[in-house]
């Protein structure tokens, strides 16, 4: 007998068709995956459920859930059932709690506001539940604020505050997308014996194929407000029925023809690198402490090498990229381009700063809205003068990444954010540069639009013999573009060497763990592929 | 919400065109006194009746329309040339001792509200419109500084700035190019804003003494003459009143039409 | 917490010192010599000498600058020169009427501006809102000095319910609440019509973070929502808002007075500047001064109270 039952679940935003005829059946007390890519309609359809669709929102269809519509029910209804039979968590734990409330307050209010328990209970209540998502309270007083605690922290009050009545339903919209991996290996290990324990019902909300192979035994993958493909999760990631399913799949651990035409020499070398911060001083009158950003990193590229940094948030490896585009000065050690000191500011030659370009995470701050993207691409020219041809160098750019001339005279926002990740990568193109540092370039994309940007990176290397610096948090994309992997930790290099060698022996035990926490589909699951598809 | 936007549209036009026409051209000479013609109420030959003097209301406010939007506007001009240089040099060089000291000399001028700043400088230089001007303008400084500081600090962290970096530009010419042009929505309301702020205290000025000195006219001189007379004459207080409400409504209504037009996320969705 | 207490309590002293200087300067400096602006051009040698030796003008100016803060510390201001009475009798008695006048006319704007900002927030986008917010739109255009004639013309002349202007004095605090009914009124209305716009748009902000979609998902009603979880995250842009206003009070308070003819800061400062005397104008600065860099310190207290991040940043 199902939890809940969704039929034909058709919902409009401003006569915009956002999810239409979504149809699934979620079983009592298993997990149930529902997979898609961004604007998919996976989040909606959670917020559909829980009755807290954004202004302007229409529902067509049903949800029963305990002989109940929810999609009929009054606003009076649906608060008694949110938090008391469905609990839900989001992806931002850092924005999710507020910031004026301390955590006890926030986890007890569940049970304050169903009048489940006496404001004492309540805290008593507020205690055990903290204590059961790993938060104990002789280490994590109620009294704490969400600013004292980590992401990975805020997010197990979050799940605290969510179960703290023992819903029938957990609903958790990208819980661990925020985090990092070592943290949401065990968020997810937490939810995991969460359902277990408490008999409850798990809705996972994801992105990512490999979570879900590891959690739900049921799944739905969606696309374009439409469920394509539902099925028990086994079956479904080993038959792979659906195309888009298959399309998925395959740009999901898609990797990229690559023909390195690695030359002898160091084109970028870091020796000693030490870049360190002040911090806000703990009392009035005592030193700033500092914080050891980079601490003593060395490496080195060579042209037409790609380098991998890897390492979770906060180890340093963003400072350490903008110390080697000269954007920040070092304390201690050196950093050299082909010979020649890299320096902060004014002090750096321009002609050897055009040997450096850099591509960024967001496709949407990486543009001046104001400037079309004529003006946007050209504007490395200030490098090295602007050359009489600067316009069919830009449009030529401009087609090398697979976009048209007549893009030049339109405005960023006319483009989707693979697009504009391509226009970043011809504006670091247009001068010819020798090293591209690739700063989590495509950790913000979709898994086919990122495929494609990593295939486009790969033909642009053996076209142009670029080196990249290939820095970022996902240890899988980077096992598929690199020929050597550095990786890094609280400002130090704890492992280096060729990629495969890394990842198929990691020597150091933090490269392990990052290995190990690192969600995967089981291998035997992916060989039926081939016979699928013959 | 087009509406609002329209009606602001219009009264403001409507005062700038009374000024505009009141620099060749009034009804009535608002110079010349006719005492046998006083405190008349509206009529054919004086819509809007005569004052204590005789003299015509109706020129008198297109006159002094004239006199509220010329303190009002250069008051304005004075508080962003320099108060968004301010601004831009602080954002530039944020967390640098510059920029607390930019920001700390701001927070010192806010304590000196634009009255007490019109209080010390006519004790000093007496009263006139010109002294009006300067501490209204004084007082917009740190207002501009503000917003534009405000504006520019979180597009400094944004990529593109960081691209404009890679580029080898440096900060004069990023805050130039890349800051400016993005914050200039911000300033264009926050500009209506202080105008129509700076109309209301030019108001309030003049009314006390401190502003407008005869016979430049003015509207809240008219109304300081007119307060001893209301029970007598009370379209002598009235109309300069619904003068000053009209123009600062329709500058107020037509800052937040701009600030809803020029709005990133709404004009995205057009 | 006492880092920060620290830290405001220094900026607070830096400003104070600051300010003085400018004050000193403006006065003591630029008008030439302060003596013969006081007795104006008539006043022969001898008087001028006097006058010069009795406000200590023939002393060096670091050290009248000393005197002045000095002074002012232990509550000496110096003798109006032309009331020939302490400067501090005379504000004191002025500040009884101005003080009173600038707090009525913020808690009538705080009791006006709350429910009209929390009503708008609360139905945003539907006819309460835009009745809210037309409203103010016409309320922050009001000028108060007109605003004021218009209710001295409809409450105290034709209804007679107010009365039309001068004060009787605290001896009977009925008496002197009405007397300062319909100035508090005139000054209150456009402030309220502002930190109306502000909290609305302040709640509306807040009503979009995460967490209140996580409070929802708790099962709070929209009700609950704002008033346990957004309104007091909404309030630190009203405090910083109701800070500044009570700069524009004290400020909208000198005009008002001469609307009423109350016998408050405003009228003093009025009239003697009128009668050029100097000292009585740079005590009374100098204490509207104090009283904003005073506000805009409590305003700093207050976010500490409210905002855990900073409070604990000790």
């Amino acid at each position: 007998m199902s939890l809940i039952a969704v039929r034909d679940l058709s919902v409009s935003i401003h006569r915009r068709p956002i999810l239409a005829g979504v149809t699934f059946d979620l079983a009592e007390g298993g997990i149930f995956g529902l997979v898609g890519e961004s604007g998919s309609g996976k989040s909606m359809t959670a917020l559909a459920l829980m009755g807290l669709l954004p202004e302007g929102a229409s529902v067509a269809g049903r949800a029963e859930f305990g002989g109940r519509d929810l999609l009929t029910l009054s606003e009076r209804a649906l608060a008694g059932i949110r938090g008391k039979e469905i609990g839900m968590i989001f992806q931002e734990p850092m924005t999710a709690l507020n910031p004026m409330k301390t955590i006890g307050d926030q986890v007890a209010e569940t049970l304050l506001v169903h009048r489940a328990a006496s404001r004492d209970g309540a805290r008593e209540a507020a205690r055990d539940k903290l204590a059961r998502v790993g938060l104990p309270a002789d280490r994590f007083p109620l009294s704490l604020y969400p600013h004292e605690l980590s992401g990975g922290q805020r997010q197990r009050v979050a799940i605290a505050m969510a179960i703290a009545l023992r819903p029938r339903l957990l609903i958790a919209d990208e819980p661990t997308t925020a985090l990092d991996v070592t943290t949401q290996a065990q968020i997810l290990d937490l939810l995991k014996g969460l359902t277990r324990d408490e008999g409850m019902a798990l809705m996972l909300i994801t992105h990512d194929l490999a979570v879900v192979a590891g959690m739900a035994r049921q799944v739905a993958v969606m696309k374009g407000g439409h469920i394509v493909e539902e099925g028990a999760t086994e079956t479904l990631f080993r038959t792979r029925a659906h195309d888009y399913t298959r399309r998925l799949f395959a740009a999901s651990d898609h990797r990229p023809v690559r023909r390195p035409r690695t030359r002898d020499g160091s084109l970028l070398s870091v020796e000693h690198a030490v870049r360190e911060y002040l911090l806000p001083r703990p009392s009035a009158f005592a030193p700033h402490p500092r914080l050891r950003a980079v601490d003593g990193v060395s490496l080195t590229i060579r042209p037409g090498e790609s380098v991998g940094l890897v390492g979770e948030s906060g180890c340093g490896k963003s400072t350490l990229s903008r110390a080697i585009l000269g954007l920040d000065p070092l304390q201690q050690g050196a950093i050299r381009l082909d010979g020649q000191a890299v320096t902060a500011g004014h002090t750096m030659p321009r002609a050897l700063r055009a040997r450096m370009q850099v591509v960024f995470q967001d496709p949407y701050g990486s543009f001046n809205p104001r400037q079309r993207v004529g003006r946007l691409v050209a504007e490395p020219f200030h490098l090295t003068g602007t050359p009489r041809d600067a316009r069919d160098r830009v449009a030529s750019a401009l087609e090398e990444v697979g976009l048209s001339a007549a893009d030049m005279g339109k405005y960023i926002h006319e483009f989707s954010g693979g697009q504009r990740q391509r226009i970043a990568i011809a504006r670091a193109l247009i001068i010819r540069p020798d090293l591209i540092v690739l700063d989590e370039a495509v950790s913000a994309l979709d898994v086919r639009v990122r495929a494609q940007v990593l295939d486009l990176l790969a033909a642009l290397q053996e076209s142009h013999g670029l080196a990249y610096l290939f820095v970022s948090h996902d240890l899988s994309v980077v096992r598929r573009v690199t020929d050597r992997v550095l990786v890094m930790r609280k400002g130090r290099i704890v492992e280096e060497g060729p990629t495969e060698e890394v990842f198929a022996g990691p020597r150091d035990p933090y490269t392990q763990a990052l290995l190990a926490a690192t969600p995967t589909i089981p291998e035997d699951w992916k060989e039926r592929t081939h016979a699928a598809r013959d | 919400m087009r509406v609002s936007f329209a009606l602001g549209l219009a009264l403001a036009l409507s005062a700038l065109a009374a000024a505009l026409v009141a620099l060749v051209w009034t009804p009535y000479d608002t110079s010349t006194l006719a005492i046998a013609e006083k405190l008349q109420p509206p009529s054919a030959t004086h819509w809007l009746g005569t004052d204590h003097f005789g003299r015509d209301i109706a020129s008198l406010l297109m006159a002094g329309a004239k006199t509220s939007i010329a303190v009002a506007l250069v008051a304005v001009g004075i508080g962003m040339g320099a108060g968004v240089p301010l601004g831009l040099f602080a954002a530039a060089t944020r967390g640098s001792l510059a920029d607390e000291v930019v920001m700390r000399g701001n927070d010192l001028v806010f304590a000196f509200p634009s009255l007490v700043i019109a209080i010390l400088i006519t004790a000093v230089f007496g009263p006139s419109a010109t002294n009006a001007i300067i501490a209204i303008g004084i007082f917009n400084i740190p207002v501009f500084a503000r917003v534009t500081r405000g504006g520019a600090l979180s597009l400094w962290t944004l990529d593109f700035i960081r691209a404009a970096e890679v580029a080898g530009k440096g900060r004069v010419r990023i805050s130039a190019e890349h800051i400016l042009p993005n914050i200039l929505n911000l300033l264009i309301v926050q500009g209506t804003i202080q105008f129509s702020l700076g109309i209301l205290a030019e108001a309030g000025l003049s009314y006390v003494g401190l502003g407008a000195q005869p016979p430049t006219p003015s509207w809240g001189r008219m109304l300081a003459e007119a307060q001893t007379m209301v029970t007598i004459a009370p379209h002598v207080a009235i109309f300069p009143g619904l003068a000053i409400v009209l123009t600062v409504l329709g500058l107020n209504l037509l800052g937040d039409g701009l600030r809803d037009y020029l709005d990133p996320r709404s004009r995205r969705a057009a | 917490m006492l880092r920060y207490l620290l830290g405001r309590l220094v900026s607070l002293a830096l400003s104070l010192v600051v300010a003085s200087l400018v004050i000193f300067a403006v006065i003591e400096i630029v008008p030439g010599d302060p003596a013969s602006y006081m007795l104006g051009l008539n006043a022969s040698a001898e008087t001028v000498a006097a006058l010069r030796e009795r406000l200590g003008l023939n002393e060096a100016l670091p050290i009248r600058y000393i005197h002045w803060v000095a002074g002012m510390a232990t509550g000496d201001f110096g003798q109006s020169y032309t009331y020939k009475v302490p400067v501090a009798d005379l504000v004191a008695q002025r500040l009884a009427v101005s003080l009173p006048l600038a707090l009525y006319a913020l808690l009538l704007a705080v009791l006006i501006a709350f429910p009209a900002g929390l009503l708008a927030a609360a139905r945003r986008g539907r006819a309460a809102d835009a009745a809210v917010m037309g409203a103010t739109q016409v309320g922050i255009a009001l000028p108060n000095f007109w605003f004021a004639m218009l209710l001295v013309l409809t409450f105290a002349l034709h209804w007679q319910l107010f009365p039309a202007g001068g004060f009787p004095g605290w001896s009977d605090p009925l008496a002197g609440v009405r007397a300062l009914t319909l100035p508090a009124v005139a000054l209150a209305l456009p402030q309220a019509a502002i930190l109306a716009r502000v909290l609305r748009s302040a709640l509306i902000e807040t009503l979009g973070q995460d967490y209140i979609r996580t409070a929802r998902a708790k099962g709070l009603t929209e009700g609950q929502t704002m008033l346990r979880h957004a309104l007091r995250n909404a309030m630190i842009p009203v405090l910083t808002i109701l800070g500044m206003q009570f700069s524009f009070l004290l400020a909208g308070a000198i005009i008002i007075e001469n609307v009423f003819y109350l016998p408050g800061l405003g009228r003093l400062i009025f009239q003697a500047i009128t009668q050029r005397d100097l000292i009585v104008v740079e005590s009374v600065v100098m204490i509207l001064v104090f009283a904003v860099i005073l506000v805009t310190f409590l305003v700093d207290l207050a976010y500490a109270t409210i905002d855990p991040r900073l409070r604990k940043r000790a």
